[in-house]
């Protein structure tokens, strides 16, 4: 008997075996990538991780994600405006103002305000997500990017790549309380569990700052290193927690890596090689995938977080840019 | 612009506590009386690598952008402007500038002009709008620093181009000013550096007269022989527009028409690039050429200088500016070359149109840092001026 047959049975029973069971553990659930310049959201099956269809946005979109009320919203910097989608039918409920070229928002806990940088005026935008109507604008430093909300609401951060500075902005007032400086072009912004650090990603600097929030200061730095990599061909952008604050998930831009990071430790515990110039990351409810938006290689990458390793690539549209998973 | 810096600075003096003293650091701008460079009807042609506009221009923006950095830092940038008609006019300004307590001189001049100002003071001197390869070279000085790309850097972007589209037989048309000679030279340095074929080198010459039109013709100058790219070197402009499309055989043209290194190309669409290059347009109305790039990046370093306070005397801020790290939206954090002052920089390849290719291209290496594949690297040892 050809020995090389129960092996293949073996491996076919395997693969039965598997595909029995993922749509199991991974309950039903999408993957929403926007795209810089396809105009359109790609939805991915998290449980056959295939394409299953797109959505038509404004133009240009990037950042994306939930609102307390579970809608999807889409920013587009070209359109000036933010798409409401309905998960249900996918369908844009309708446009949300969001001022001059907006790049990057967030929404306070009660859903009444929206948050958003505009990148071109160097501006910060807080806006009423009802009307649409701009209720105030504070002045950043140049080419402002990440906007995160403290849980309480009271506290706005955002980065400016031009200034290298973390602002940090009362939500009552509008005044700017305090300008960190950060590392070479902050970009995106992560909260530990407790809110008492939030971690910042420096594009041009390999690296991430650590900021006490209660100090306001910076109190840590993590260098990223990659092997075979040079420290400018590292650059960092994404980066999501989990929900115990126990570990950061890092993208590396152009060194084409995720990185694990043990928050406890301030350590490196896994490079994950994904796909070129990685931007942003999104675990799943389970925290048990991370998908990595991969913006010079048209894919995203399916990361097996226990097993820290890539399990699959998946084409999307033309230079995607953000992600959101809901399920 | 002076004022208005000089008055935040003022401002900034008020609200520091402890009665710490705001630095203002002080640069003047050197630039040419009545530039020819800038005639209405050269500028109007917009030859790919010219310059389009005054050099104030792109400092005018990087400083408006950097005023939140330096309001946080409590610091400021005074900068005032000079104009030289002359090569003495221009080192007149220079000792005047140093004299009324300038910590840093920025320079859009002819060679021997730059050298003229650098010789003249004892401050860091940073050259915005001169690729000559003689200054980071044979005639490089000490304090005397270069942001835009020099010749030598085009010539090796475009020839690590060729290397990797695999277009080694090269033609090599050449004008026949001095400055044309010279950066014919550079071509064929970077051509050996990267292993390419120069089948042929022809002098031309922009004329209409029948009688030379073997010197004046694109079909005839490129007719005869087999080659697999045609590189024209053209200091000035007007013949090489005519050789894309003129040649002979049907072959992609390079050096200064058809596909040009540069340091900035405003279409570039990546890094952070299209908002500078909408806030220069918008401020300026007119499209940010590389030639403002360099200008907006010298703005970029005062502001990082600035706010880095160095303590001390003007000397010191001479020290800082020799390891001034800037992002000049190119991908990549810029610093200066230890050996020849020379600012590292990627290069955008670009047809005038949009950005075709980036240098260094992709795969290529270099025992440290990639961005030193492009220009003269350390070991050739070319600039003896000690730093």
């Amino acid at each position: 008997m050809n020995p090389i047959q129960p092996t293949l049975f073996r491996q076919a029973l395997c693969t039965a075996a598997l595909a029995l069971w993922v749509p199991l553990a991974w309950a039903q659930g999408t993957v929403y990538v926007s795209s810089e310049k396809d105009d359109a959201l790609t939805l991915i099956d998290t449980g056959t991780l295939t394409v299953k269809g797109t959505i038509a946005t404004c133009k240009r979109a990037r950042h994306v994600q939930l609102t307390p009320d579970r809608k999807l919203m889409v920013a587009c910097t070209d359109s000036n405006a933010a798409d409401l989608i309905d998960l249900a039918t996918g369908k844009s409920l309708r446009r949300v103002p969001l001022g001059d070229e907006p790049e990057a928002f967030d929404i306070s806990p009660d859903g009444k305000t929206v948050y958003v940088s505009n990148e071109d005026a160097g501006e910060a935008s807080f806006i009423d997500f009802a009307s649409g109507k701009v209720l105030r604008t504070v002045k950043v430093g140049g080419e402002p990017e990440g906007v995160k909300l403290s849980a309480d609401g009271k506290t706005l951060y955002v980065t400016s790549e031009v200034a290298s500075l973390v602002h940090v902005i009362d939500t009552a007032s509008g005044k700017v309380l305090k300008n960190i400086k950060a590392g070479k072009r902050p970009r995106r912004m992560a909260f530990n569990a407790g809110g008492t650090e939030l971690w910042v990603t420096n594009e041009l600097d390999a690296s991430l700052s650590i900021i006490d929030t209660a100090k306001q200061e910076v109190v840590g730095t993590i260098k990223f290193e990659v092997k075979g990599a040079r420290a400018e061909d590292i650059s960092p952008v994404g980066i999501q927690m989990t929900r115990d604050g126990k570990r950061a998930f890092v993208a590396l831009g152009r060194a084409n890596h995720v990185a694990f990071v043990d928050v406890a430790s301030r350590k490196v515990t896994n490079l994950v090689l994904v796909g070129k110039r990685a931007w942003n990351v999104a675990l799943d409810k389970a925290e048990a995938r991370l998908y990595v938006v991969n913006g010079l290689s048209d894919d995203i990458t399916v990361v097996d977080v226990a097993a820290a390793k890539a399990i699959k690539s998946i084409p999307v549209g033309r230079v995607p840019y953000g992600l959101v998973v809901v399920e | 612009m002076r004022l208005r810096h000089t008055l935040a600075g003022l401002c900034m003096l008020a609200l520091l506590p402890g009665g710490a003293q705001a630095a203002v650091l002080k640069a003047t701008l050197i630039v040419p009386q009545d530039d020819s460079r800038l005639e209405r009807s050269r500028a109007e042609r917009a030859y790919l690598g010219h310059p389009t506009g005054p050099a104030a221009n792109g400092l005018a923006v990087a400083l408006e952008e950097g005023q939140f950095e330096l309001d946080a830092a409590g610091s400021s940038v005074a900068l005032s402007n000079a104009e030289a008609a002359t090569l003495e006019a221009a080192r007149a300004a220079a000792v005047a500038a140093e004299k009324a307590g300038a910590a840093v001189l920025l320079t859009d001049l002819p060679e021997a002009w730059t050298l003229a100002v650098a010789d003249a003071v004892k401050l860091p001197v940073l050259n915005i709008g001169n690729a000559a390869d003689s200054l980071r070279q044979q005639d490089c000085r000490a304090r005397l620093f270069h942001l835009p790309p020099s010749e030598r850097m085009r010539a090796d972007a475009l020839a690590q181009l060729l290397v990797s589209r695999k277009w080694s037989k090269v033609l090599l048309l050449a004008g026949p000013s001095p400055a044309d000679q010279q950066r014919a030279a550079t071509a064929q340095a970077s051509l050996r550096r990267y292993g390419l074929q120069v089948v042929a080198t022809k002098a031309f010459k922009l004329s209409a007269d029948p009688r030379e039109r073997a010197l004046a013709n694109p079909v005839l100058l490129t007719g005869g022989q087999t080659y697999d790219v045609v590189w024209v070197v053209d200091s000035d402009g007007e013949f090489a527009r005519l050789v894309p499309y003129g040649t002979s055989l049907p072959r992609p043209v390079v050096g200064d028409a058809g596909l040009v290194a540069l340091g900035w190309h405003a279409q570039f669409e990546r890094f952070g690039a299209p908002q500078v290059a909408r806030r220069f347009a918008k401020a300026h109305k007119r499209p940010m050429t590389a030639h403002d790039w360099s200008a907006w990046l010298a703005g970029k370093m005062l502001v990082a200088l600035a706010t880095t306070q160095p303590k001390g005397p003007n000397a010191a801020w001479a020290q800082a500016l020799a390891k001034t790290t800037v992002d000049g939206s190119k991908g990549t954090t810029l610093s200066l070359r230890p050996w020849d002052g020379q600012l590292r920089q990627p290069l955008l390849l670009t047809d005038g149109q949009g950005v075709v290719a980036q240098a260094p291209v992709e795969g290529l290496l270099h025992p440290r840092n990639v961005l030193d594949t492009l220009g003269v690297d350390e070991p050739e040892k070319l600039c003896k001026a000690p730093r």
